[in-house]
């Protein structure tokens, strides 16, 4: 600083000074009933959000608190049971929950991508029906899922595919209820690759398929994932509308994708439970809750994560 | 000079070995049109899930009011649709809907917004990067961990800080209410906290050099102009509460009353499809019917306020984007 001169420090000087009048006058300058009142809005915010995290951690530790009991690795290997709830576990229901979630994964990643690439890459905007694609994907994201549940069992447990109360209608009734998130979080990945990257493969004479598989496609990997694995994660949880396609039925054995001898779900199983009379079907729900919560959680966490870890700034 | 020549050349060359190659691709690149054919299909399907909800609500719904008169339907006051004689009246649960939905509201609306300010206008940036990933995670919890929570957990809570209420089963509509709130407070924070970060700073800047504090900026100049944005985030949070489904099914009961009583047991439109969906009824009864005559009322009550939710984040963008 020295160096520069006498000149440079007067300027450094006169800089600080008008910083230090100008703070001064603003501090001072408030009425004490601003400040008051200021300092109690800002109390007021920290309550809300403190609050709000604080139901939502009070959520988490009563059902590890109300579980606690049952917490043990019998609770993922043992098989339901009726009549003894110290002794029954989640093993069946996990199993089945994790067979519903890979029929999920199979249906909605190449539908819910290619609908993505298409409404982003292909749709002209100024097109009517294109249009009326992105205001549907919209409202069915926020469609209630019990909607979902009515359509399974009108459409795919009777009705036209008739497929019967099978996991695999299970399986397409929360693929159905899922694919507008993978879309929606799908397209806004595709959105974010800037256009000059678009527009470069073209210059170099690639074909539209060519600049979507190889240069579009690849950047948007993050946030397509983010996508999905935060739709598996609500599929993962869901409970409403399997209730309607056939999830309800109490089953002591490991579910098939096709057999009609009834199947259930980690969720269902849980509410099940927590009808139940006796207090020891509670600790189990409560222990079930928390699993559920461990594995949901710990899914979020690293799509949230890997979204803000990825993230390109272009 | 020799430059010239060498690109005569190479043309020389080049039109000795037959005509100049065309800017097209030799081969139709039949390849790309299936694709975008097969990528359509795929956006179409979502045509093809909405077409198959009307049909499927409307085509039973159309049996069931072949059966029962809209207007009992409508404003009946007594529902008991598997009584005989059974009695069809929607009001009780439409009721109990609102009541449940209006309880979570009036506790998330007033977290949610305090939150969301406090996280654009106040939070730092440290603080920021932690508590609304945290908040997204925690919009993911599964509806029937809340509805668990509830029953087993606020209920009593509940009853012990307000034991001049008149509890009396386990199940309330209040408490479900509550529960339902604590579900939409992080749709609510988060996306209106997305709505207040996306008013430009300039804005602030002229309150501050208009000599503003801090909290005229944040409730006159930052809410106002992202109203659009938090009222969009409160309607899709609506949308959301009218169509929980778990939380109401454990904590809120079984019980058509029609009543707008916080320790009352009601039944809400999503919990009679879920209590009666639940095991096999045989199909072409009335109450089979009935089933879907509620979800069409449930979703052209949803599609209403998702309708208002798109339009206004809509014109919210236009505005700053």
């Amino acid at each position: 600083m020295a160096a520069l001169g006498p000149e440079a420090e007067r300027t450094r000087l006169a800089a600080e000074g008008a910083r230090s009048v100008t703070q001064a006058a603003i501090v001072s300058g408030q009425p004490l009933r601003d400040v008051i009142k200021g300092r109690v809005f800002f109390v007021l915010l920290m309550a809300a959000l403190g609050i709000s995290l604080l139901g939502l951690a009070a959520l988490v530790i009563d059902a590890v608190v109300d579980g606690r009991s049952m917490l043990s690795l019998d609770l993922l290997t043992n098989s339901a049971s009726r009549i003894s709830p110290e002794t029954a576990g989640y093993a069946n229901a996990i199993y089945g929950t994790i067979l519903l979630i890979a029929g999920v994964l199979v249906m909605t990643v190449p539908i819910g991508v290619g609908s993505a690439i298409y409404l982003e890459e292909y749709a002209d905007k100024t097109k009517w029906w294109n249009r009326v694609i992105e205001l549907n994907v919209q409202n069915l994201a926020a469609v209630p899922s019990i909607v979902y549940g009515i359509l399974g069992l009108a459409f795919i447990v009777r009705g036209p595919l008739d497929l019967g109360f099978i996991l695999f209608a299970g399986s397409m009734t929360l693929s159905l209820l899922v694919l507008p998130t993978v879309i929606i979080a799908a397209r806004e990945a595709i959105r974010a690759v800037p256009p000059s990257i678009r527009e470069g493969s073209f210059a170099l004479g690639a074909t539209r398929l060519q600049t979507v598989r190889r240069q579009i496609l690849p950047a948007a990997i993050p946030g397509i994932a983010t996508g999905v694995i935060l739709a598996v994660s609500r599929a993962a949880g869901e409970t409403a509308p399997l209730l309607l396609v056939g999830a309800a039925t109490f089953v002591t054995f490991d579910p098939t994708v096709f057999g009609d001898n009834g199947y259930t779900a980690l969720p269902v199983m849980i509410f099940n439970n927590a009808k139940q009379a006796q207090p020891e079907f509670h600790v189990l729900a409560a222990a079930g809750i928390v699993v559920m919560l461990a594995v949901i959680l710990l899914m979020n966490s690293f799509a949230i994560w890997l979204r803000n870890r990825y993230e390109q700034r272009w | 000079m020799e430059a010239r020549d060498a690109i005569g050349a190479s043309q020389a060359a080049g039109a000795g070995s037959g005509p100049p190659r065309p800017l097209q691709a030799p081969s139709g690149r039949y390849g790309e049109k299936v694709v975008e054919g097969l990528l359509a299909l795929c956006a179409v399907l979502s045509i093809v899930t909405t077409t198959a909800i009307v049909f499927s609500l409307l085509e039973p719904s159309i049996d069931f009011f072949r059966q029962v008169s809209l207007g009992d339907f409508l404003f009946g006051t007594h529902w008991a649709p598997t009584f005989t004689p059974p009695e069809f009246g929607v009001l009780p649960i439409v009721l109990a809907t609102m009541l449940t939905s209006f309880w979570g509201l009036t506790v998330a609306i007033p977290l949610g917004i305090g939150a969301a300010i406090y996280l654009s206008e106040y939070a730092s940036p440290r603080v920021r990067k932690i508590v609304k990933p945290t908040l997204e995670v925690l919009a993911g919890v599964p509806t029937v961990a809340i509805g668990f929570f509830a029953l087993f957990f606020m209920r009593p809570l509940l009853e012990d800080i307000l034991p001049f209420l008149d509890w009396t089963g386990p199940q309330a509509a209040g408490v479900a209410g509550l529960a339902v709130g604590l579900m939409i407070v992080p749709i609510i924070a988060s996306l209106s906290e997305d709505a207040m970060s996306a008013v430009p700073m300039g804005l602030r800047e002229a309150g501050y050099g208009l000599g503003a504090t801090k909290m005229r900026v944040a409730t006159r100049i930052v809410f106002p102009a992202a109203l659009s944005g938090i009222v969009a985030s409160i309607v899709l949070a609506t949308s959301r509460a009218v169509g929980e489904t778990m939380i109401v099914l454990l904590a809120a009961g079984a019980s058509p009353n029609l009543t707008l009583g916080f320790t009352e047991s009601v039944q809400t439109m999503t919990a009679f499809i879920g209590q009666t969906a639940t095991g096999d009824i045989a199909t072409g009864t009335i109450t089979y019917y009935t089933i879907f005559a509620v979800g069409l009322l449930l979703f052209l009550m949803t599609l209403i306020l998702n309708l208002i939710s798109i339009r206004l984040v809509r014109r919210f963008h236009e505005a700053y984007e």
